[in-house]
């Protein structure tokens, strides 16, 4: 191999090593912010000056209640997009299931398309309030992101591999598993993404119909007039979705592979 | 082919006797029998196409665009299934079998090597071995051995990615890959259509060198006239549908083109192109006289004197030529030294005449060195000695040896003869028997191709 060669690939080995370390940087600096803004907002939350009204919701542990309500909201339907869209994503990019791409995606686009204070009351009309309607609500809501970059991340690793693949003797199944799947990783985790920063802010809106969550605070803000509840409680849901954001994150760069 | 698919040593159970002289064939011979392909109702992509491709042999598809290569290359290793007809590799039939099993057994190379992104280098040479359950110190020792037959240090490469390997490198390894796992069949198609012509160079060159040291069937389809002159033993000209218009050895269609569309196919310059087909060391090298650096100059003046010449070249310790000095040069000298040398082009003894007298013209000199293994200093050629090897090359057509191949413009029928041979016949009356394979009957076949290609690709 000619020197020149060389040169050219071990620059290319260091720029791709800088990029890395440049990413896992810029991850380092959001949590510590996020944890920054925590801290401050509880730190004024112990020593402002509340009113009765206020202590009541503002307090440790209301506060971990509502949090962990919202936690389970999310993780639980996140949990159900997941093991659904992903799937049908799938599905839809093997040969004899093309032809359904069209309607799936047209319903995929109403539910997203929908105002979700008008879904997760229409839901909650139909399966009584409560939890269970405001789960449907996020599962149909997050559906598209998830189900539309599962099909683009796996229509989008070239042909010839898969061909190169399937040469070798690789099964069809193989070929998903050990091929197409491991290259749609970062587009599919990069949908996945979306889906949960949505979900954790769609969450507040179960609060509207019983379904527990952060958006309490918000509600009560609104309704009681109480401006620093209100306030609060949108802080708090904000950094919840960063935080989210943050691990969705640090998952996607751990488990690209390493030669894209 | 029986046992080819975990043992990497045995001979895939090959019995067939081909080539006595060189080392053990461990290629397989494919036979398309009455194979068609067709998409839907259009004209059929291939069209009763009945090809046999003989064991140990590179066998060149060529012909113009969408005629039919690649489907047919692909009906092989069925990445494409055959609409009629049969695919048999060394008397087995393999048109029905599990085709991912079938493709485990058959090299398969495609441009830019296909390889898989995500896993190193290493990982890719090692999928098929690995698919057939190799234990895991003997795939990494395999891994090793092919990026060592391809000329990529397993120690450098064998743990990089394939974005970090140049296009010529991708490729190289797309080779080691479908060489892994032994198979006695190599499917190529267009494998070096997307580098540039001086790697494409010495990638085919060390494709040859590849095949020499292991005789596979290969099945090489190209765009490229002059690579398939380069690399083929036999050449198969395609025209649209799939029609073989002709099959036979490079010499065969180069000095006797079947028909118009193969001569336009040829373009023109046959004979210039035939130089494709000699390489520098099988035609007269001239000795010119070379002196080492540190050398005697008067001993070396004096030897240019008692010769007659007024130039030497001068040698580096290696015995690798630096350039030309002239007699007055180095009367002026006390050691011969490279110092006032004139650079002039060097060839490789395994170059084909082609490629030296395109290196001579391209440096603007009439002659260029030869140099043999590590670059040692064999001798020099001249343009003259090319040009003599023109004249050489039309005024003697090589014996025009029946082809072991053939073609079905016009579906030649298999007969099987008394002994179980088969034997194809042109005659159209005679009625298609159905062939038992069991027996592997190619085994009492014999190649004439052998009689005057085999020396050459030693
Ligand atoms: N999947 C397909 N569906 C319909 N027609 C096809 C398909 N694949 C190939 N064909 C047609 O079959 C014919 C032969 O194609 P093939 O790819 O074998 O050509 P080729 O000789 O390899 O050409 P090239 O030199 O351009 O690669 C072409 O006319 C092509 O249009
Ligand atoms: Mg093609």
């Amino acid at each position: 191999m000619s020197s020149a060669t060389q040169e050219q690939t071990e620059t290319k080995e260091a720029t791709a090593s800088l990029t890395q370390a440049n990413s896992w940087k810029g991850l380092l600096i959001q949590p510590i912010v996020l944890l920054v803004i925590l801290g401050v907002m509880f730190w004024w939350m112990s020593t402002a000056d509340l009113t009765e009204t206020e202590r009541i919701t503002l307090n440790a542990s209301y506060l971990s209640t509502l949090a962990w309500e919202h936690l389970k909201l999310t993780i639980i339907s996140a949990v159900i997009v997941l093991v659904t869209a992903i799937p049908v994503g799938i599905l839809l990019t093997r040969g004899p299931f093309r032809k359904l791409t069209t309607p799936v995606m047209a319903l995929a686009n109403i539910g997203q398309a929908a105002p979700p204070v008008g879904l997760i009351v229409l839901f909650a009309f139909w399966l009584s309030f409560g939890t269970t309607a405001a789960i449907v609500t996020l599962v149909v809501y997050a559906f598209l992101p998830v189900l539309k970059n599962t099909m683009v991340g796996l229509e989008a690793v070239d042909k010839r591999t898969i061909e190169a693949a399937r040469g070798m003797g690789m099964s069809p199944g193989m070929v998903l598993w050990k091929v197409e799947l491991p290259l749609a990783v970062p587009v599919m985790l990069a949908g996945i993404r979306t889906a949960l920063v949505l979900l954790v802010g769609t969450a507040t809106l179960a609060t509207f119909i019983n379904g527990g969550g952060l958006g309490l605070l918000i509600t009560t803000g609104v309704n009681l007039a109480l401006d620093r509840v209100l306030i609060f409680g949108s802080l708090l849901v904000a950094v919840f979705a960063l935080a989210v954001d943050w691990i969705a994150r640090v998952i996607e760069t751990a488990v690209t592979p390493k030669g894209l | 082919m029986p046992n080819s698919t975990a043992d990497h040593n045995s001979s895939t159970g090959n019995k067939v006797a081909f080539n006595p002289s060189m080392t053990e064939i461990t290629g397989a011979t494919i036979l398309l029998e009455n194979v068609t392909k067709s998409y839907g109702a259009k004209k059929a992509a291939v069209n009763q196409l009945t090809l046999e491709i003989p064991a140990g042999k590179t066998v060149m598809f060529v012909g113009p665009s969408g005629c039919g290569k690649t489907t047919t290359l692909k009906m092989i290793n069925r990445l494409i299934e055959p609409t009629s007809g049969r695919i048999v590799i060394n008397g087995e039939d393999v048109t029905t079998m599990n085709g991912d099993e079938l493709r485990r057994r058959i090299g398969y190379v495609i441009q830019a090597g296909g390889l898989l992104p995500h896993l190193t280098v290493g990982a890719n040479v090692g999928l098929v071995p690995k698919m057939l359950k190799w234990d895991k110190q003997r795939i990494a020792d395999r891994t090793d051995e092919l990026l060592e037959l391809v000329s990529l240090d397993p120690e450098i490469y064998r743990d990089r990615y394939p974005k970090e390997l140049s296009g010529g490198q991708q490729q190289r390894v797309g080779v080691a890959r479908a060489l892994a796992a032994d198979p006695p069949v190599l499917l190529m198609d267009e494998p070096f259509g997307a580098v540039d012509p001086i790697t494409r160079q010495r990638l085919q060159e060390e494709l040859i060198h590849v095949q020499a040291e292991l005789h596979k069937t290969i099945v090489f389809v190209t765009h490229d006239f002059d690579e398939a002159v380069k690399l083929g033993d036999w050449i198969v000209i395609f025209n649209e549908g799939g029609k073989i218009e002709q099959y036979g050895t490079p010499e065969q269609i180069l000095a006797h083109p079947a028909n118009e569309f193969v001569e336009d196919f040829i373009g023109s310059g046959a004979g210039l192109k035939q130089l494709g087909l000699t390489r520098v060391r099988d035609v007269d090298i001239r000795q010119a006289p070379a002196f080492t650096v540190g050398e005697d100059a008067a001993t070396a003046v004096a030897h240019m004197n008692e010769a007659g010449v007024l130039r030497a070249i001068v040698l580096d310790s290696r015995d690798r030529p630096i350039g030309w000095v002239t007699r007055r040069q180095l009367e002026r000298m006390t050691t011969v030294g490279a110092a006032h040398a004139r650079q002039f082009p060097v060839v490789s003894d395994s170059a084909t005449l082609d490629d030296a007298l395109d290196t001579m013209l391209v440096a603007g000199s009439s002659d260029a060195a030869v140099t043999g293994s590590r670059g040692a200093y064999q001798g020099i050629i001249t343009v003259q000695t090319v040009i003599k090897a023109i004249d050489h090359i039309s005024a003697d057509p090589e014996e025009v040896s029946t082809p072991v191949g053939h073609n079905t413009g016009a579906i030649p029928k298999l007969a099987t003869g008394e002994n179980g041979v088969i034997s194809y016949a042109m005659d159209e009356e005679e009625t298609a028997t159905e062939v038992e394979n069991d027996s592997a009957p190619w085994a009492e076949h014999s190649d004439p191709a052998e009689t005057h290609r085999g020396s050459e690709r030693a």
